[in-house]
């Protein structure tokens, strides 16, 4: 039987590896979503290419593959080996980062066209529209989907146990060989994976309804629909 | 055409030369010269598809002409020099020369993330670079003439479409523009409330000395406001004259039939 | 930097091995993922509670899981009380379950986007219930949803990989023995390839896939 020493041992750890490859790759996704995502929305078509590609590559590429990629061919390739932890991370915050451009592509364009015109004719100049009104906007319709994306994220760290990243993946595999006992650990892991998702998603509905409030669709009481409204009645329209 | 005021002098605020826009097959405007004097009102009237709004549009470089030139003040809107030739305008010489136009549109188009006060204050905060405590105070300034002080906090889906056009009325002024576009400002204004922002508008028309070009249904009201009252159809000027020449004795019957099915 | 094109001539036979079993898994997962997401789509439409709430909860539990943890317990628990599989054939059950979670998602949403309208002709002309749903309501629900469950087919061959760790020898799999035995580095780099050149006309075919219903609908 599975040994609370062996939990404390092996598992523990494990989790708080968990935890930060999830907290570490999803801020590097987040960068690069953000950073690609408005690079994909650009006047100049050669930053607009440059930026599908890279999208174009990373979608297509498996995280998996990606990963062996970074820890076993890229240092022969530079001569330089990455800690398997941040190969780890690279892979998955770059996969993830692609992934995310397109939401915030998306939601970007979702921004009613009124708003930019409005930015216009008030002289703010393309980048300042960009910061102070489209992503302003944009962010209550992004954060949904940033959420199945994070659970993806959290799911495919267990990826990182493969190169030898002591995470709780790792652990589940070492107390199997040292235990002889499969069904309590592979079981425990599962339900640890599940429990960290629902702890994500609970914390990414605060973050929606914070950031609904933050443009002013919070409070159903005091909303009145008035008769063109349409900027303040657009959420959760056209994806 | 005519031309009363659109005679080269010194007091020109806007001109368009020969301006043509496109849409695909459909001309919108032809050819068309017009000019609006420094402090003058001029209003734009005319059945919807005849070019009005889109004169507005092009004024405020949200579309490019497909031929001819717009001055404002003395400086190209649309074209610059540029080692001795004259080149479509790039993004920075359009922003500079913008900067001198403002305009209020027909759905508002407030920003549904930022409170009233913030919604006056950003544009002079971060095009101007004013620094915050003068343009709150700017901003508080202007809601208060037109009449929403105790709407500040509040966001702009808390307030009626009226209160809406109206802190979106301050928004524009918050910048000090030389010229101030008014497009349909009431079209989308339940009927009740219509009354409170044709007041706002016509005070700081009559209290100010900003140009105004203002495209409108509201016939009264172009009456009340206007030195000049512009008569389009199909992308040309078919009229010109003060307001109590046009709506009492028109002179074409274009206008005359324009006329009897709006007033 | 270290590139040797022998050591690619070498691999390829070995390349292709992975390939075909990896469009083996491809094509039998998603036979699964398909076929078993529409039986929890409808299931989760069941009058019955009881029918509702376990479908519910597990298809809940798969989607949110990892799949390669998954996959070390059909592979490793699996087989102490049930049937012993082969690596593959756990990875193609594997693939094929936690995909049918998601594909569930798909056929919900296209099941809920049919109008009322439908259903209450349906009643209305009194078809039986299988009636109504195989001749109404799904051909409705499937053709809109196609692009999406070919999203899915397309991230279900990313994830085929994930079957090499328990002992497949998909793309990867082969990659991982011969870069294993030889100590060089290429293979992962033609696989790396191979799987840019499946994925990109893939996508591609799905948003023209996608342009077309938007057009005809």
């Amino acid at each position: 039987m599975m040994t609370s020493g062996m939990f404390q041992n092996y598992f523990l750890p494990g989790i708080w590896i968990t935890i930060q490859v999830t907290v570490y790759s999803a801020a590097l996704a987040a960068v690069v979503a953000f950073t690609i995502g408005t690079l994909r929305t650009s006047r100049l078509w050669i930053v607009r290419f440059l930026a599908g590609a890279y999208f174009e590559i990373f979608r297509g590429m498996s995280a998996l593959v990606m990963l062996f990629w970074l820890a076993f061919s890229l240092p022969l390739i530079l001569q330089w080996q990455l800690v398997p932890m941040y190969a780890g991370v690279l892979a998955l915050g770059l996969t993830y980062g692609a992934y995310g451009s397109e939401v915030v592509r998306g939601a970007l364009a979702a921004v009613p066209v009124a708003q930019r015109e409005a930015g216009v004719a008030l002289g703010f100049s393309r980048a300042q529209r960009l910061r102070r009104i489209e992503i302003p906007q944009a962010w209550p319709e992004m954060v949904p989907p940033f959420n199945n994306l994070l659970i993806e994220l959290l799911k495919g760290t267990a990826l990182v146990s493969v190169i030898g990243v002591a995470d709780m993946t790792y652990a589940g595999n070492l107390v199997r060989l040292g235990s002889n006992e499969s069904a309590p650990v592979y079981t425990l892991l599962l339900v640890l994976y599940f429990a960290m998702a629902f702890v994500l998603t609970r914390g990414m509905r605060v973050v929606e309804r914070v950031a609904k409030a933050g443009v002013g669709q919070a409070d159903p009481l005091t909303f009145r629909r008035t008769k063109a409204t349409a900027p303040a009645t657009t959420s959760g329209g056209a994806r | 055409m005519t031309n009363d005021t659109s005679r080269a002098n010194g007091a020109e605020l806007v001109r368009f030369d020969k301006v043509t826009k496109r849409f695909g097959e459909v001309t919108v405007l032809d050819e068309l010269d017009f000019s609006v004097a420094t402090n003058k009102h001029v209003t734009l009237i005319g059945p919807s598809g005849s070019g009005k709004t889109t004169i507005l549009r092009l004024l405020m470089t949200l579309l490019k002409p497909d031929e001819g030139t717009i001055t404002v003040d003395g400086e190209l809107l649309t074209h610059e020099q540029k080692n001795g030739k004259l080149v479509r305008a790039g993004e920075r010489h359009t922003r500079e020369v913008r900067k001198k136009i403002g305009m209020v549109f027909q759905q508002f188009n407030l920003f549904p993330n930022m409170k009233v006060q913030r919604n006056v204050m950003e544009a002079p905060v971060h095009v101007l670079g004013l620094d915050k405590d003068e343009a709150a105070q700017r901003a508080k300034d202007l809601i208060e003439l037109v009449g929403l002080t105790e709407h500040l906090d509040k966001y702009p889906s808390q307030l009626s479409g009226g209160q809406q056009q109206r802190v979106a009325i301050a928004r524009a002024l918050a910048m000090r523009p030389q010229v101030l576009l008014l497009d349909e400002v009431t079209s989308a204004l339940d009927p009740e409330l219509v009354a409170g922002v044709l007041d706002v508008l016509s005070d700081i028309a009559h209290s100010t000395d900003i140009t105004m070009i203002c495209v409108t249904h509201e016939m009264s009201f172009a009456r009340d406001i206007s030195d000049r009252v512009l008569m389009f159809d199909k992308g040309k000027i078919v009229e010109s004259g003060s307001p109590e020449k046009i709506f009492s004795d028109p002179e074409h019957d274009r206008t005359r039939e324009f006329l009897s099915t709006v007033l | 930097m270290n590139w040797s094109w022998d050591v690619v001539s070498d691999f390829m036979p070995l390349f292709w091995d992975g390939v075909l079993v990896t469009l083996q898994a491809l094509a039998l997962g998603t036979l699964i993922a398909f076929s078993l997401g529409l039986v929890w789509a409808i299931a989760q439409r069941s009058r019955f509670a009881f029918v509702r709430w376990p479908v519910s909860a597990i298809t809940e539990f798969i989607r949110n899981t990892p799949l390669l943890v998954q996959l070390f317990f059909l592979y490793f628990v699996v087989p102490e009380w049930g049937p012993s599989m082969s690596a593959l054939t756990t990875g193609i059950v594997g693939l094929g379950l936690h995909y049918s979670t998601y594909t569930a998602e798909v056929y919900r949403s296209g099941i809920g986007g049919v109008p009322v309208g439908q259903w209450e002709a349906a009643t209305a002309l009194s078809l039986p219930r299988v009636r109504t749903w195989t001749a109404v309501i799904l051909p409705q629900a499937i053709r809109r949803v196609v692009p999406a469950l070919g999203n899915y087919v397309i991230a279900m061959l990313k994830d085929s990989p994930m079957i090499a760790v328990i002992g497949a020898l998909e793309m990867l799999g082969e990659a991982r023995s011969f870069s294993n035995a030889t100590f060089t580095s290429e293979a992962y780099t033609i696989v790396g390839i191979a799987f840019l050149v499946i994925a990109y006309p893939a996508s591609l075919l799905i948003r023209a896939l996608e342009r077309r219903l938007a057009l005809t609908s």
